[in-house]
């Protein structure tokens, strides 16, 4: 059990790392585009890159807001 | 597409993993036990190539637009990371990684533990730990030489661009004995980052159904805006924490004086 934790926590550090908002804005961002292009007719080429540079900052204001 | 940018992307993201693994290696090396490190290094490298037969192959055989949805979130989930980290220590909120005091760590760590033979291996010490470090970087290079490879329908350039990385970290290696010290470290995953993020978003919104405006040339586009978002980051991080040590000194003064 402790190996197959041990194999889990390796492929989420290796896949998610740090700051698993981030890998949870990308996600939310492509499913979102995908709803808009195929459901809404929308080609939202815009919106990907829109949630990669929020979760950038983001993830940067939760690393240093209680650092000096 | 031209396979120079591929070429030099894969090259950069490359040598950086390859000098990690490195460090790793000399430091196993040169305070341990070279036989059992270099039988720890290529027992991982025929792990690596299983890896590769199984799952280079498999990749091959997805649809796609499947594939650029999956590869892409994963580029910009990676790209993102080594973004974050460069400027976090560009702007001294987290260390810089400092390949000579890693080597220093690791030099500690090696001749602190004991020699113990297991399995045929003298020390298996020496042989684990060259095992994980050329493993584990050798996977993200592997990583990085499909996705990119497959995605630009070249994995031949993107071969080229890793074993040329792989070649000039450890022939520099065996010529100085030393871990790569002069390697702009931060920088250079700073620009691996735009890179990783520029294609994972670009393969990633045409794998959602997106077209880009300009097809293939919306690469050029994305790829300095990145760089300049994440710069305006990092000015606004260094100003930040500048204007917080300001805001501190003055009370020092008054405390010292």
């Amino acid at each position: 059990m402790s190996k197959l934790k041990a194999f889990g926590a390796f492929w989420y550090d290796f896949i998610v790392g740090d700051d698993w908002h981030v890998a949870a804005l990308v996600a939310a961002g492509l499913a979102v585009t995908a709803l808009l292009v195929h459901v809404v007719g929308v080609n939202a080429w815009w919106l990907l890159p829109l949630c990669v540079f929020a979760a950038l900052a983001w993830s940067l204001h939760r690393a240093t807001a209680r650092k000096p | 597409m031209n396979a120079l940018p591929l070429i030099l992307t894969v090259f950069v993201a490359c040598a950086v993993e390859a000098v990690e693994a490195l460090t790793i290696v000399l430091a196993t090396g040169i305070t341990r036990e070279w036989r059992s490190t270099f039988q720890g290094m290529a027992a991982a490298l025929v792990v690596l190539a299983v890896i590769t037969a199984a799952v280079g192959p498999a990749i091959s055989y997805l649809p796609l637009t499947a594939l650029r949805l999956v590869v892409g979130a994963l580029l910009a989930i990676f790209g993102l990371q080594w973004l974050r980290k460069a400027v976090l220590r560009a702007t001294g909120y987290k260390t810089l990684h400092d390949e000579a005091s890693a080597y220093l760590k690791e030099v500690a760590a090696a001749k602190a533990a004991a020699a113990e033979s297991r399995r045929g291996v003298s020390d298996w010490y020496s042989f684990t730990l060259a095992f994980k470090g050329v493993l584990l970087e050798g996977l993200e290079v592997v990583f990085i030489v499909i996705t990119f490879g497959d995605n630009q329908h070249n994995i031949g350039a993107a071969v080229i661009g890793a074993a040329a990385a792989i070649a000039a970290v450890v022939v520099t290696g065996i010529a100085v004995r030393a871990p790569l010290t002069k390697v702009p470290e931060n920088w250079m995953k700073f620009a691996v980052g735009i890179m990783l993020t520029a294609f994972g978003t670009f393969w990633g919104a045409e794998g959602a159904g997106v077209a880009w405006p300009g097809n293939d040339a919306a690469l050029l586009v994305l790829v300095p805006v990145i760089a300049l978002v994440s710069g305006a980051y990092i000015f606004w991080l260094g100003s930040r924490s500048a204007s917080a040590a300001r805001a501190a000194r003055p009370t020092s003064e008054v405390v010292g004086s």
